[in-house]
């Protein structure tokens, strides 16, 4: 068959040939469409093969070439970006059926540009799971930020022009003040941007070419500079990108644009520090603290929310924070948690996306107070929504539940009892903001008028089950997703060793 | 034969072809003199660039006259790199220019505008590749008059106003250059540039030599819209015909940097610049000063012509910020930021022109909307205002990044800091015109619009593909800017 | 004294320099800073000419009688000489390095900063004709030459 260096060139292109296509047959919808799916569905089976090449302990390694005299982009796969890689490719085509739903049972104008954008940003997010070094990564990382703005702001509203400045002016910001000098900095100290096993700045810190103090403020730059991770203070983007359509949300802020962010925090950690240096010298207990209260905090305020998808969003603030915390944590356990967890959070966050999607598609309802008694409308939706929330909170047999006892396991690992405790209680806390929403949607008894489209009322309440679910292309994704976060419960240990190898190498 | 004669073929024909436009009478002949005679000269300086990487730089004596005695053109990396983007960018603006001239200027003086179009050609070209230092006197003040003319042709009142403030300024700035050029040949009896910088380190009376480097620093600061002698610019740009200021904009200042750098790196070399005289700090303070100065000016502009003038203030203040660097990366940088800019701003300037033929206007009021009955045009400035920002895969971030490792290297941590804060300055105003082309309600002007003219679009993508292109294939831009710096920094000119 | 009296060629540059400088950057009528402008030229060309005069100098001229030494030289000196003086390639400053060396007693005066002035008083004169162009169109448009009249049209417009 085709090499693993071959394939990372396929999976890169794929996207792109995608954008060409989709652009090509933008007056066809139907065919349009189709070029999307069954080019992802190709990429999937491509990042699979990849996939059993590098879980098999190889490491492929594709150099383009020099963009600037002296850096170079550059292209090798290890167990962390691949799994991110299959996230991404899996999940683009769970959200693309979902999306033409979606749009469809919206009628959404510009779905070309649309099915394009996205296109675009999964290319981004290969790139930067596939990345070499920190100079393709940022590359990688800019293009994303790019790409993905014409579809935070699709409605080309005033709110979509709101929220667009938010975003982007988060974003870029960060990126350029924060992101950029933290990697001209690393370059300047260790003549390298290479992800190497062990980091590339211990023998800078080593030489005292940098002191304690300067790699905690490195690792400050690096930490805030992502700003797709989402750290407190710089996490304003993230609720302000919700006038986005729901797939966008949904794919971009629970899978690509987020984990692009807590993935190059890990790389960041693991392959340009080095966990051991975190460890011994402690300069990421700062981190780990910040991480700490962007979990509580967020969480705090997630449950003051109304709008469902403003809820979701600072879930996800949340969520992230757990795996920067990983990051911080730097052991074994608590890095392979983190990475871990990029694949639960995804499954789990992106199903709860799609749910309030559809609920909105179903009965343009978009605040919780408002979804009393629809579970019995839309019982597949809830069931799915339950089941993705088992997950995020962490219980059993939700995915999320493996990831956050490996956290949970790290923080005690380096006596931070304070975190340990801050999990716990966020735990507590998603249980709060997110299980009622199901629980109301099928226990409690629905008023009059509140169940059934705007078109229709229903004229008295019906006790029995009445069920006018959004439509199919919608449902399907969302169930299929809802099965896999629990699927990923008994995965959890293959993944927990195929992510062994990151912390190992030497 | 002819492949001999290059360098001087280089000037002389743009020189002839300008006087047989006016005198061929009519304007449906002048222009397609002018185009082919334009493109002519950019194949010529692409054989003559492609002659200097095989065998090195190349010199050509006129009239076969040795120097120092005569006067000889100089065709090495550096003057070669900015001769070749010179002559590619008259060439392409040329192609741009009909529809655009047709309406911008009166019937009557289009000949007039080719003729002096190639005249500020040959005399940008001339400076580039002049080894003498009175030549670049002269062809600088061939390249300013016809500037000046050009500039004058606006349809405003205010064009000759604008055209006349720019004279006094530029004609103070091109004789305090003049008086540097006469004192140095008072200290060492030479007008050739590689022998003055034989001659200067033995020459007695370092005050003498010192006073003409400041006259002739400050003249081409004058020139270069340093701030804050920079006050001309905004008006000229502004009230200039679209073309000219496309054409303008990506040339005049960037080859009086060049003259700049080759005065520096050349002639009085950056030990005696920078060591004897605080030069880099002066000047990397007055870049920074004029960058954030002219970013923030910029933010509050409702006109859009206005707005890039003030945005190519700072982005001089780049390229100064690199050459103050000293190190191989900065003048790297520095260099390569001319040619990026160039692109950049000529690109702009050009899609500033589309929208100006559909829509009538230039102020942001009027473009209100225009994304959605110009997509392309939209698209471009969409695509050259990333570029202007210094978004990965795009020349702007090739010229940042290569300008933030050259400060860490030689250890200007503000400096490095500095410049990242200015980029956020530069999302904010480009955002501001995408937000009005994209997110506003069309404004009257727009909504009668149609898409700019093939003859304009595709010269405008021709650009703004470059700005993408030479973003991710550097061999030929920040390889070249490379080797330029290099020679420069390794001594012989 | 020796600095004022031996250099007074500059002290008028100076002065005519400043003289210039202060016109262009002072006055508010157009057409008094262009000739303020002229002013500021003319000094350089002053600071060129004067710097060609050497002390004892006469006119750069080489004497007829020596041009005509030099050919009767040329004409006995045969074929080789003749072939060479006929090939282009020859650089012409091996004829003048000859004439030179002949004419050292003799104190020229330094031709080539007149020469570069000739230049530069052309560029002047197309500099100040092009102003006052602009000048007669910019009162065609405004009506006045005064700059503060002109800002002040501006502003109203």
């Amino acid at each position: 068959m085709i090499s693993p260096e071959q394939m990372i060139g396929v999976s890169i292109g794929l996207p792109l040939l995608a954008l060409a296509l989709i652009f090509l047959f933008g007056k066809h919808p139907n065919v349009r469409e189709a070029c999307t799916l069954i080019v992802s569905t190709l990429l999937f089976a491509v990042v699979c093969g990849l996939a059993g090449h590098v879980f098999a302990g190889e490491r492929p390694e594709w150099r383009i070439g020099e963009m600037i005299p002296g850096f170079e982009l550059g292209f090798r796969v290890e167990p962390l970006g691949m799994l991110f890689a299959l996230v991404a490719s899996g999940l683009w085509i769970l959200t693309t059926v979902y999306a033409v739903g979606y749009m469809r049972g919206h009628h959404e104008q510009h779905q070309t540009r649309f099915f394009g954008c996205f296109a675009l940003a999964i290319f981004a997010a290969l790139s930067a799971a596939f990345s070499a070094n920190l100079f393709t990564l940022f590359v990688a990382y800019e293009v994303m930020t790019i790409s993905t703005y014409p579809l935070v702001t699709h409605h080309g509203d005033q709110a979509a022009r709101n929220g667009g400045r938010v975003y982007l002016g988060i974003l870029l910001s960060t990126s350029i003040a924060f992101f950029m000098l933290a990697i001209a900095w690393t370059w300047f100290l260790a003549g390298t941007l290479d992800f190497k096993q062990g980091g590339i700045l211990a023998d800078a810190y080593a030489e005292g070419r940098i002191s304690h103090t300067q790699l905690g403020v490195l690792l400050g730059l690096f930490a805030f500079g992502i700003g797709k991770a989402a750290l407190m203070p710089f996490h304003r983007w993230l609720p302000a990108a919700m006038v986005a359509p729901t797939p966008v949300s949904a794919l971009l802020h629970a899978v690509a644009v987020v984990k692009v962010g807590v993935f190059s925090v890990l790389k960041v950690a693991v392959f340009v520090f080095g966990i051991d240096l975190l460890h011994t010298t402690g300069v990421s207990v700062w981190l780990a603290y910040v991480a700490g209260v962007t979990i509580l905090l967020a969480s705090l305020i997630a449950m003051t929310k109304d709008n469902l998808k403003a809820r979701l969003a600072y879930s996800t603030v949340s969520q992230l924070a757990y795996i920067t915390l990983g990051a911080a944590l730097a052991t074994p356990e608590s890095v392979i948690g983190g990475g871990m967890h990029i694949a639960m959070h995804a499954v789990g966050k992106i199903t709860l996306f799609f749910c309030a999607g559809a609920i909105y598609v179903a009965t343009h309802k978009k605040n919780v107070s408002e979804l009393r008694g629809l579970g019995r409308a839309m019982p597949f939706t809830f069931a799915a929504f339950f089941i993705a929330s088992v997950s995020i909170i962490g219980l059993p047999p939700g995915g999320g539940s493996w990831s956050k006892w490996l956290l949970a396991v790290g923080t005690a690992e380096n006596h931070l009892y304070w975190l340990t405790a801050a999990l716990m209680i966020s735990s507590l806390l998603n249980i709060a903001y997110l299980i009622p929403i199901p629980v109301r949607a099928f226990m409690v008894v629905p008023q009059a008028g509140t169940v059934g489209t705007e078109s229709e009322p229903a004229p008295e309440v019906p006790r029995q089950w009445n069920i006018q679910e959004a439509p199919g292309m919608c449902v399907v994704p969302l169930c299929v997703t809802a099965v896999l976060s629990v699927l990923l419960f008994f995965a959890a240990e293959s993944i927990y060793e195929v992510l062994l190898p990151i912390t190992t190498e030497g | 034969m002819i492949a001999n004669q290059l360098p001087v073929l280089l000037i002389v024909l743009p020189l002839i072809a300008a006087p047989l436009c006016v005198l061929l009478g009519s304007r449906r002949m002048a222009y397609p003199l002018a185009l082919i005679v334009s493109w002519c000269t950019f194949a010529i300086s692409i054989a003559l660039i492609a002659r200097v990487m095989q065998t090195g730089p190349i010199h050509y004596d006129l009239g076969n006259w040795e120097p120092p005695y005569g006067i000889e053109y100089v065709v090495d990396y550096l003057s070669g790199f900015v001769m070749l983007f010179v002559a590619g960018i008259g060439a392409v603006v040329l192609a741009y220019a009909p529809r655009s001239v047709a309406a911008e200027i009166a019937p009557g003086k289009q000949t007039m505008f080719y003729a002096s179009y190639l005249l500020c050609l040959a005399g940008l070209l001339g400076m580039c590749v002049t080894g003498d230092l009175f030549n670049v006197f002269v062809f600088l003040e061939i390249s300013s008059l016809s500037s000046y003319a050009l500039i004058s042709l606006g349809s405003t009142r205010r064009a000759p106003l604008a055209a006349l403030k720019y004279l006094i300024l530029g004609t103070v700035g091109a004789t305090f250059f003049l008086i540097g050029v006469g004192l140095v040949y008072q200290m060492t009896g030479t007008l050739n540039m590689e022998d003055i910088a034989a001659r200067l380190p033995t020459v007695g009376g370092p005050r003498t030599v010192l006073v003409a480097f400041a006259f002739m620093t400050i003249g081409l600061c004058i020139k270069m819209a340093v701030f804050p002698v920079h006050t001309w610019l905004p008006n000229a740009y502004t009230y200039a015909p679209s073309v000219v200021t496309a054409f303008i904009a990506a040339t005049a200042t960037k080859v009086s940097v060049y003259a700049f750098v080759r005065l520096v790196y050349s002639i009085f070399t950056p030990q005696f610049a920078f060591g004897l005289l605080p030069l880099d700090t002066a000047l990397s303070g007055l870049a920074l000063v004029g960058i954030f100065a002219a970013s923030a000016a910029a933010i509050y502009q409702e006109n859009v012509k206005r707005l890039l003038a003030y945005s190519s203030i700072a982005q001089i203040g780049y390229m100064l910020l690199g050459i103050s660097m000293a190190n191989q990366d900065g003048v790297t940088a520095g260099v390569v930021h001319m040619f990026n800019h160039a692109i950049i701003k000529g690109g702009l300037f050009m899609v500033v022109g589309c929208f100006a033929l559909r829509l009538g206007s230039v102020q942001m009021e009027d473009w209100r909307g225009a994304g959605k009955t110009m997509p392309w045009t939209a698209f471009a400035w969409a695509l050259g205002g990333l570029a202007l920002i210094g978004v990965p895969l795009t020349v702007g971030f090739v010229s940042k990044w290569l300008l933030l490792t050259s400060a860490l290297e030689s250890g200007r941590w503000g400096v490095a800091i500095l410049m990242l804060c200015s980029s956020l300055l530069a999302i904010v105003y480009v955002w501001r015109v995408i937000e009005t082309l994209y997110f506003a309600e069309p404004s009257e002007k727009a909504k009668q619009a149609t898409e700019a003219p093939l003859s304009m679009l595709i010269p405008t993508y021709a650009m703004i593909g470059c700005t993408l292109l030479f973003g991710v294939w550097t061999t030929y831009s920040a390889g070249l800017a490379g080797r330029a710096a290099a020679s420069l920094l390794g001594g012989a000119p | 004294m020796e600095q004022v009296i031996g250099l007074f060629n500059y002290w008028i540059v100076i002065f005519l320099m400043m003289t210039g400088f202060y016109i262009v950057i002072a006055r508010r009528n157009l057409i008094k800073v262009v000739i303020g402008l002229n002013i500021f030229q003319t000094s350089v060309f002053l600071l060129y000419i004067t710097m060609g005069k050497v002390t004892g100098g006469t006119a750069p001229i080489i004497p007829p009688r020596i041009v005509a030494q030099h050919h009767h030289a040329d004409e006995h000196a045969g074929a080789a000489h003749d072939s060479l003086a006929a090939e282009t390639t020859q650089p012409a400053k091996s004829v003048a390095g000859e004439l030179a060396t002949q004419t050292e007693e003799i104190i020229y005066s330094n031709p080539l900063p007149s020469v570069l002035m000739l230049t530069a008083i052309v560029v002047g004169i197309a500099t100040t004709a092009l102003a006052l162009a602009l000048v007669v169109r910019i009162r065609e448009d405004y009506g006045t030459v005064e700059e503060d009249e002109i800002l002040a049209l501006d502003i109203q417009s």
